[in-house]
């Protein structure tokens, strides 16, 4: 029972990780249709941002205390990668628009082989590991919790909300939903719909510098490699959810997380992904559309 | 009146080598209500667009309050308070009906919004009882009353309906036009209008054109047009008055 539950706490924290992602995919596919292949290398590219502002804090204040470490590495990182992925739409996407649907999926191939070679090349292609920021475990009945895992599991506690919020009740996010829905008519009601779409690449890429500021802490590792299997379990966390939907990303993220954990838990480690895509073949057979994903509506 | 407030001048617009207007001129002065009418397919939606921006014209002008803006972008022009209850209706289906009014008064940035939403249920009572329903779930009058109550919420300067009766009982046809009528007389809001039903069309209009094959084939008064052999012939009769 405790290893179970062991094993939940692990599959949460690892879940958020690949929520946040998630939510990058699916905010971009709702938007504009396209399937960003490029957002596993945006959350590299966070974690890398965040390891070098934490190496930089470490080199001009000595020690600083971890707490406020974190909240200069999340914030630097998201605004950094936030940008990236401003220029990187302006330049690589907006002017395939309208052009015929796979163009700007293989572009975004393309951007994501680019994007973690420039980091092999800057950043080499080893491992590179950060100084150990939080150590300390907790004991709860029998089960162990890490302050790391805390950390993370509450910080995406908090984006979520903000972000919820953001969509839900700001002129900003009724003009992301409304831009989703019907984008001519969006422009007729005075949306900059150009703007709209880059701001949700900003704000998809910031989510996803924190799952990668996340990702460094909790396994104190990062190599310019690791935008792919992330990256490919949260988009799988967004079609499972239901592509579009933004409360079925979060869902499809911890079930990935989950999943994996338990698999691994209690069947052989090796098989985890298997294990992993079998589940969401089996969903897509029974649901198409994800398990919130509402069916396939005509786009005009 | 004669203080132009629209003018299109010989605009021509495409569908790739389909060329759906040819040519079209049409100037609505401040104040005034003026109607388009012409069969299916002749190109009155598409001239409504094209005052929008989207399509662009691709010769020709289109001039709004001294402005060229022919090829300015859609939201740009929609910033000049011209406001457009399109073809179709386009509701945002999964946004609540009050969600709907709030976009409409996206310009403003909802600063007039209280205001001006309990005017919109006055005159759409029926909205009111829906606030709270998905705009795709809405029967198609309901559409069309929440359509031009949107329009109406981004306070426009040009009002432009495209068939604003279309699905709707003749009753509340009939409290669409009057209502539009109060809006001009009290507010001076002016109104380029399309549409099918010729006869109600031309009786609130201040003037009219009737568009064949993407060409304005005619205009006049309201009431020189009710009056016109060639527009009874082909519009009027048959339809009950
Ligand atoms: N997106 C489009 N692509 C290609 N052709 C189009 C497109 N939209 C309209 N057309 C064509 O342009 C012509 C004019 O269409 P438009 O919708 O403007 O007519 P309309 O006068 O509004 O007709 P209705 O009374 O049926 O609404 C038609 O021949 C139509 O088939
Ligand atoms: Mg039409």
């Amino acid at each position: 029972m405790e290893y179970f539950v062991q094993q939940l706490v692990n599959g949460l924290t690892l879940g958020s990780i690949y929520g946040l992602i998630a939510i990058g995919y699916t905010m971009v596919y709702g938007i504009i249709g396209m399937v960003n292949f490029a957002h596993g290398d945006i959350f590299m590219l966070g974690g890398f941002s965040a390891l070098i502002v934490y190496l930089l804090l470490l080199s001009v204040f000595g020690g600083i205390p971890i707490a406020l470490a974190l909240f200069v590495m999340i914030i630097v990182a998201m605004l950094m990668t936030g940008l990236w992925n401003w220029v990187i739409e302006k330049m690589a996407y907006r002017p395939l628009r309208g052009s015929f649907r796979l163009a700007p999926l293989i572009t975004a191939i393309g951007m994501s082989i680019a994007l973690s070679n420039f980091i092999q090349v800057t950043q080499g292609p080893r491992n590179k590991p950060i100084p150990s920021m939080v150590s300390s475990v907790y004991e709860v009945f029998g089960i162990s919790i890490s302050l790391k895992q805390i950390i993370i599991v509450l910080v995406t506690a908090v984006l979520l909300t903000i972000f919820w919020y953001i969509v839900n009740h700001t002129p900003l996010g009724r003009a992301q939903r409304a831009t989703e829905q019907d984008r001519k008519m969006a422009a007729l009601l005075g949306i900059d719909v150009d703007k709209t779409i880059s701001i949700t690449f900003v704000m998809g890429a910031a989510l996803a510098a924190v799952a990668g500021t996340m990702y460094l802490m909790y396994y104190g590792v990062i190599v310019f490699t690791d935008g792919f299997t992330p990256g490919v379990k949260a988009f799988t966390a967004a079609v499972l959810g239901g592509i579009g939907s933004l409360p079925g990303a979060v869902l499809g993220g911890i079930m990935i997380g989950l999943i994996e954990s338990l698999w691994s838990a209690y069947f052989t480690i090796d098989y985890k992904d298997v294990a992993t895509f079998s589940i969401l073949a089996v969903v897509l057979i029974f649901k198409p559309s994800g398990i919130l994903g509402r069916p396939e509506v005509e786009k005009v | 009146m004669s203080d132009m407030l629209l003018q299109v001048k010989a605009v021509e617009t495409y569908y790739g080598n389909i060329r759906a207007l040819g040519g079209v001129d049409v100037e609505v002065n401040k104040g005034e209500i003026v109607c388009m009418i012409g069969a299916n397919g002749a190109g009155k939606s598409t001239l409504m667009m094209t005052i929008c921006g989207s399509p662009q014209a691709r010769t020709g002008s289109v001039t709004f309050d001294g402005q060229d803006i022919t090829h300015m972008p859609t939201h740009e022009i929609a910033r000049l308070r011209i406001a457009q209850s399109p073809e179709g209706r386009r509701i945002f289906p999964r946004m609540t009906v009050y969600e709907n009014l709030q976009m409409g008064a996206s310009l403003d940035n909802l600063k007039y919004f209280n205001e001006d939403v309990e005017k919109i249920f006055t005159l759409f009572p029926r909205l009111k009882e829906r606030q709270a329903q998905r705009g795709g779930t809405l029967s198609g009058g309901e559409q069309q009353m929440l359509s031009i109550g949107r329009a109406l919420m981004a306070r426009p300067k040009l009002l432009l309906l495209d068939e604003p009766s279309l699905g709707l009982a003749p009753l509340i046809v009939k409290q669409i036009f009057a209502a539009i009528k109060v809006l001009n007389k009290e507010q001076g809001l002016t109104v380029f209008l399309v549409e099918q039903n010729a006869f109600a069309a031309l009786k609130l209009s201040d003037r009219g054109y009737v568009m064949v094959n993407g060409k304005v084939t005619m205009s006049g008064s309201g009431k020189e047009l009710l009056a016109n052999p060639e527009v009874r012939a082909a519009y009027l009769e048959g339809g009950h008055h």
